[in-house]
């Protein structure tokens, strides 16, 4: 067996695969199924200050190896969080990190601010790109100057490892990534969904009640593939590598382009124990490669 | 209860009728707890647009069997493509998911009516056998388009009264499920129902009226099934609630439909 533990800041990882915010609930939610300890990290559902009751339903279309969500970060606030959901996980022996969104900066700040009180949560990501929410949210993310003021009010208050979840809808995602880089960041996650849309012709009207909304699955793969590409080489902090992740192979690709951790999002609703089977087969690859550390394919693509 | 990823294999599939195929699958191992109102997400192998999970409710489960059926309305590819399984075949399918109709804790008082419409019917076999197991017999009032669309009507007969609507009056009584003349004849004490959102909504309404407890099963469009995405949320007093883990099945009471 090869050495698959990775290190995001300082955070230490037993292998390199998360999950996805908004993919994989409190973890509860997929016990029946896998061994939440044999996942790197699980990252919990978007958190924010207030709670919020998302958009409404219809929220999901399935589109051709993929699928577009308009959940609009519904959750009961971080305070709800604390009290209720913090006590069932925070003895999952794995790193549970919480995702804090919000639609202003204080809003971030006073969720981080809160979520650095808790023990055992090793990290926050920081979502700075959900194309599912009216103000704020992508609208951090999708300027170099946003971005950066976001996560510097953040850094001030929050101590521990900051990940910072970037969007794909940005005309280039490298500035946005050196800004975050150069606010503090120990690391940027991308990419978030991109933003689709689809129609149902029959009635003529839009399928998501929201018009739009943030695309994911199989078919985001090479676009966020060739965004970890391009940001593992502009920035000096570990890059976390997801979209569209279905196999260990997919994973694997994403590790030799550069990301040190890969998260699995979509992937979790068509097999439940997508995680694990991942892990295993970066492992057989590893030793059937002969490398003995996960490290040593971190950027190893040969150009 | 707890959930498992299984790979079921198929014993039968059999076509009733052009856009409706019926499922037997089974397992090596005896498959686990199910209750009347659950459902499965099944994988769909080989067909390149479906991503997705399919959501299918439990049909019935045959115990003596070691089976589970699964009634599916041919809708899009996804379902085209499962309904191509062959006898042997095995196919991948996470269940039991989200939380069955209340069974009458005095099911010897309690008069109940199960209405079904469409492949909505499908919960209500296992519904019914349930109750009738515990000594409560069920009335079950079915509607479809024609007498072609009604399906497993041999199977309801067997378990109790078995009323009938088709919009083209082919059988039963002409129209729909909630203007059959057994509803002004006959008092029940509890409804249960299950089909399409316009024939529940109409079903709800009757039951608010004549103060019925009244249960339905919902069918958002989902994608996760275990309540992680928060895709296929319902709006009710709690807010929004997730159909495939806090439903799909729902007292009216809990829902905000406007009626």
């Amino acid at each position: 067996m090869a050495d698959l533990s990775v290190n995001i800041g300082n955070l230490k990882l037993s292998n390199p695969v998360m999950t996805a915010s908004g993919t994989f609930g409190y973890g509860k939610e997929f016990e029946d199924f896998v061994d939440l300890e044999k996942i790197g990290g699980i990252i919990v559902k978007g958190t924010t200050l207030h709670r919020r009751e998302g958009n409404p339903y219809p929220r999901m279309a399935e589109t051709p190896m993929g699928m577009l969500n308009a959940v609009g970060l519904q959750n009961k606030g971080v305070d709800y969080f604390i009290s209720e959901i913090y006590p069932q996980i925070k003895d999952i022996r794995t790193n549970m990190i919480v995702n804090v969104s919000g639609s202003a900066i204080e809003d971030y700040v006073q969720t981080a601010e809160k979520i650095n009180a808790l023990d055992a949560i090793p990290a926050i990501e920081l979502n700075i790109s959900c194309p599912n929410v009216k103000q704020g949210g992508m609208a951090f993310g999708v300027t170099a100057k946003g971005a950066s003021e976001v996560v510097k009010a953040v850094r001030e208050v929050y101590k521990k490892t900051l990940i910072v979840k970037l969007s794909p809808n940005v005309t280039d995602i490298t500035e946005i990534a050196r800004a975050v880089e150069g606010a503090g960041a120990d690391s940027v996650s991308l990419i978030n969904t991109l933003l689709g849309m689809a129609i149902d012709a029959e009635k003529r009207r839009p399928v998501l009640s929201t018009i739009t909304g943030g695309m994911s699955g199989a078919a985001v793969k090479p676009i966020a593939l060739r965004m970890v590409w391009q940001v593992s080489k502009a920035v000096n902090i570990p890059v976390v590598g997801l979209g569209g992740i279905m196999n260990w192979k997919d994973a694997v690709e994403f590790l030799l382009a550069g990301a040190t951790a890969v998260q699995i999002g979509t992937a979790n609703f068509i097999d439940p124990t997508i995680t694990v089977k991942v892990a295993e087969g970066i492992d057989d690859y590893l030793n059937r490669h002969g490398f003995t550390s996960v490290k040593d394919i971190i950027g190893g693509l040969i150009v | 209860m707890k959930k498992y990823i299984l790979d079921l294999e198929v014993v039968q599939n059999i076509r009733l009728h052009a856009n409706y195929v019926l499922i037997k699958m089974t397992h090596a191992e005896p498959l686990p707890e199910m209750v009347p109102g659950q459902f499965a997400e099944i994988r769909i192998d080989g067909s390149p647009t479906t991503f997705l999970r399919r959501p299918i409710s439990i049909n019935y489960v045959d115990k003596s069997k070691n089976e589970v059926w699964f009634l599916v309305q041919l809708v899009g590819d996804g379902t085209r493509k499962l309904a191509m399984v062959e006898p042997g075949e095995l196919v991948n399918v996470v269940l039991p998911l989200g939380n069955g109709y209340t069974l009458p804790q005095n099911p010897g008082a309690i008069k109940p009516l199960l209405v079904g419409g469409g492949v909505g019917t499908a919960p209500m076999l296992m519904l019914g056998s349930e109750l009738s197991k515990m000594g409560c017999k069920p009335t079950f009032l079915l509607g479809a388009r024609s007498s072609k669309d009604l399906l497993q009507l041999e199977d309801f007969q067997s378990l109790g009264e078995v009323y009938v609507t088709t919009e083209d009056g082919s059988m039963g009584e002409q129209g729909y499920v909630t203007q059959h003349s057994v509803l002004s004849a006959q008092r029940f004490d509890r409804i249960y129902t299950c089909g399409p959102k316009p024939m529940m909504m109409a079903v709800t309404k009757y039951a608010k009226a004549n103060d019925i407890e009244c249960e339905v099963s919902l069918e958002n469009t989902m994608a996760c099934g275990v309540g992680a995405c928060l895709c296929c949320v319902e709006n009710t007093d709690e807010g929004h609630l997730c159909v495939c883990k806090d439903g799909p099945v729902f007292n009216i009471k809990k829902l905000l439909w406007q009626i």
